[in-house]
């Protein structure tokens, strides 16, 4: 009986829930009252509650963002935490609104999942954790090491791959949760932990000696990480996808959280377009004038939102690297909002 | 008057009746179809609702999947499994994973709790004690914490691969515990032969010293006989074919050895803890079928002259097997069904291989999740069929 009534509730979902979830979000949201945002269980820098449980992260403020542009009030979001493997899901049920956790855009994600992916918050790579008395320099070393991996994402296919394609043998031990995995990598049960690079550098800040473990050199392979909505609704996809252009249209154009109250009033005619002030492009999107402002005002552009809660600002450290602005020796490129 | 007494109805018609509606006829066969009928159109809908629904959102359905390549390996596998296999053989893979540990965890799990059951009621106080103490504290504990507790401790306990302890050609670390793999040889068919020949003897060996003990009462102590048999005649065909076995010997190189089979660690911390888990139900169960057994029957069998043991053994126990078997069977169930948390601590079973990995890849819930239980059920229903054999005999023996 249990099997029958759940395939039963499964699949009544698949075939009520979904109807009412399509060319209707930004309808939904705005009735209810709250965006659904689906975050990670907890990843410092992404999406991390703190110890009064308010989220705080890259992907944390791709939401607040939303918010703020649909409701001019970033707290208006429920955050769900979702593993890795129910975060698709939720988004296909619809039980979330937009997806924001770090999730790599591959082809088979964009189209065999129901859903879209809406830009690259994130430009990342795989890489490998290995603790500094192995004395290992390069992952071409790592011939029938013992590799601990988090199961559900792409980096225990990246692994296969990148093993296979250069001769080497190896034992993978799959966990279901991230913290399992640090954990038996922290044992010695593996010599190596592999994720993607901002984890990696993450993790580390949770270990006992974060000194002792070295991020090997080698990106195996590319995980742009980027916010997913489903297929089906043009409007919301287009709000989401703007979202985050605004915030790196906006490090482009040098406004920031700070400076955003007098470049409003500028007399320059990309910032009154951006602001509003000139056109209707936000009311376009279906969201109302001032919703770069909104944005702006409530998360900064995204070098701030970078630096706060990845970069130098913030406990991992990461370098800008490939994230910085195509003019200035990155690959975030926006397309200008006019 | 000589009218012919009427015929009844023939007899098969009043039995067909009563097959097809029950005590209800002709009218409950119509209400057992109609209701057939509704049930098959319920499943219809859900079924097609279903499917246009998925094609509207462009979610792939469908069991096409199953023959992608999966591209992920996993860290045990009864049979030979690489990255480039489809799902199909990956499912295969997680399911042999979970039918090992689950066999292997219902055996241990019950000597362990035949065991306990027994040092429960034993006159022993101290032993009566600590059996009671383990039971209360294991089936208090929730099993989540006490695998993870397991794992850890294992791991925990156990030096690097550079440090192993080594025995016998065997190496344990926390990589597992590694043994020098068995190689066939010349040897080998003369050898299982031999073992074979030596089985079937010690077999109708047993079977005529059983037959000399109800028929004239001759008791013959026959394992001697058997340990000859089943150890000797294959040890002299190994003498005279040469071994049957060559042994690779695992060799440490770089970070793990090469050669030789692996005990992964995940396997033993699971296999110890469903064990040592279910034991504690099923040493109460065995404990509550043996108090059901009438106190007379033991009194008797004391007062024959036997020992304890045997009365236990020979009359106690079976009487005691009715009221143990049904519950028996439902903490099997619950053994296998509790595997699947072994997705917590990195063993590749079912859930985890094909309910866990696969699924995110191809995000394909339904389909997987309905292949996975429908695996579940068909192993619970497998095991109980198994222990209704077993009861059902068990009832012919004793008369009932």
């Amino acid at each position: 009986m249990k099997r029958v009534s759940l395939f039963f509730t499964l699949a009544v979902a698949a075939g009520f829930a979904s109807q009412a979830a399509t060319a209707e979000t930004l309808k939904t949201v705005k009735d209810r009252g709250q965006l659904s945002c689906g975050v990670s269980t907890g990843l410092p820098g992404f999406s991390n509650p703190d110890d009064k449980g308010n989220w705080t992260g890259l992907d944390v403020d791709v939401c607040r963002a939303l918010a703020a542009a649909i409701f001019n009030d970033p707290t208006k979001v429920k955050y769900v935490p979702l593993s890795a493997k129910d975060r698709f899901t939720a988004l296909q049920s619809g039980e979330i609104d937009v997806l924001s956790r770090n999730t790599t855009w591959t082809l088979s994600r964009d189209t065999s999942l129901g859903a879209n992916f809406t830009g690259v918050t994130y430009y990342d790579g795989q890489g490998f954790l290995v603790k500094k008395s192995l004395k290992v320099n390069s992952a071409l070393e790592l011939n029938s090491a013992s590799v601990c991996v988090q199961t559900g994402t792409t980096t225990e296919q990246n692994l296969a791959d990148y093993f296979k394609g250069n001769n080497m043998k190896y034992e993978v031990i799959a966990f279901a949760g991230q913290d399992e995995t640090v954990k038996a990598y922290e044992s010695g049960r593996c010599d190596v932990f592999t994720s993607d690079v901002s984890q990696l550098y993450a993790e580390r800040l949770k270990l006992a000696n974060p000194a002792d473990h070295v991020v090997l050199p080698e990106v195996i392979s590319k995980e742009p990480l980027g916010p997913m909505v489903r297929h089906g609704d043009d409007q919301w996809f287009d709000i989401v996808k703007w979202v985050l252009f605004a915030m790196v249209d906006a490090e482009e154009m040098g406004v920031t959280q700070g400076n955003v109250d007098e470049m409003a009033k500028s007399d320059k005619p990309d910032l009154k377009r951006a602001f509003g002030t000139d056109g209707n492009l936000g009311e376009q999107l279906g969201l109302t004038k001032d919703w770069f402002y909104r944005i702006i005002k409530t998360v900064g552009n995204y070098g701030e939102s970078f630096d706060r809660n990845v970069g130098a600002g913030s406990k991992l450290q990461i370098a800008r690297g490939l994230n910085q602005l195509w003019n200035k020796g990155g690959i975030q490129y926006a397309p200008p909002i006019r | 008057m000589t009218t012919s007494p009427r015929q009844p109805p023939p007899q098969f018609v009043f039995r067909l009746k009563r097959a097809l509606g029950g005590r209800a006829g002709w009218g409950g066969l119509a209400l057992q179809v109609l209701f057939a009928a509704i049930l098959i159109w319920i499943g219809y809908e859900i079924v097609a609702n279903a499917r246009t629904n998925l094609e509207t959102q462009r979610i792939v359905s469908g069991f096409g999947f199953l023959r992608n390549n999966a591209g992920f390996d996993v860290s045990q596998s009864l049979v030979p499994y690489s990255g480039s296999d489809s799902y199909a053989w990956v499912f295969l893979v997680g399911l042999l994973n979970t039918i090992l540990v689950s066999v292997i965890g219902i055996f241990v799990a019950t000597v362990i709790g035949f065991l306990v059951a027994l040092g429960r009621l034993s006159p022993n106080w101290l032993v009566a004690r600590v059996a009671g103490a383990y039971v209360e504290l294991i089936r208090n504990l929730p099993l989540l914490f006490q695998l993870l507790f397991w794992y850890l401790a294992v791991l925990g306990a156990l030096p690097g691969p550079r440090q192993s302890i080594a025995l016998f050609g065997s190496y344990l670390s926390n990589r597992g515990l590694i043994i020098p793999r068995p190689l066939p040889e010349a040897g080998l068919m003369p050898f299982a032969m031999a073992l074979v020949v030596g089985i079937a003897a010690a077999l109708v060996l047993r079977h005529y010293a059983r037959q000399q003990l109800f028929e004239r009462g001759r008791a013959i102590p026959i394992w001697p006989y058997v340990i000859g048999l089943v150890i000797g005649l294959p040890l002299v065909s190994a003498l005279l074919f040469g071994a049957p076995f060559g042994l690779e010997v695992p060799v440490l190189k770089g970070f793990n050895f090469s050669g030789g089979t692996r005990v992964i660690p995940e396997f033993v911390a699971l296999l110890v803890a469903l064990s040592t888990y279910t034991a504690a139900f099923i040493a109460e169960i065995v404990r509550a079928g043996i108090l059901s057994v009438h106190r007379g029957q033991m009194e008797a069998g004391l007062s024959l002259g036997l020992s304890r043991g045997t009365v236990l053994r020979l009359i106690v126990v079976p009487q005691a097997l009715r009221v143990i078997l049904p519950p028996l069977t439902n903490q099997y169930l619950n053994l296998t069904k509790n595997s699947s948390l072994a997705v917590s601590i990195g063993y590749p079973d079912l859930v985890s291989v094909f309910a866990g990995t696969a699924l995110s890849q191809t995000g394909q819930a339904i389909e997987i999740l309905a292949m996975t239980m429908g695996v579940y059920l068909l192993l619970s229903l497998v095991t109980s069929a198994i222990m209704s054999f077993y009861g059902w005999r068990l009832g012919r023996s004793l008369g009932t």
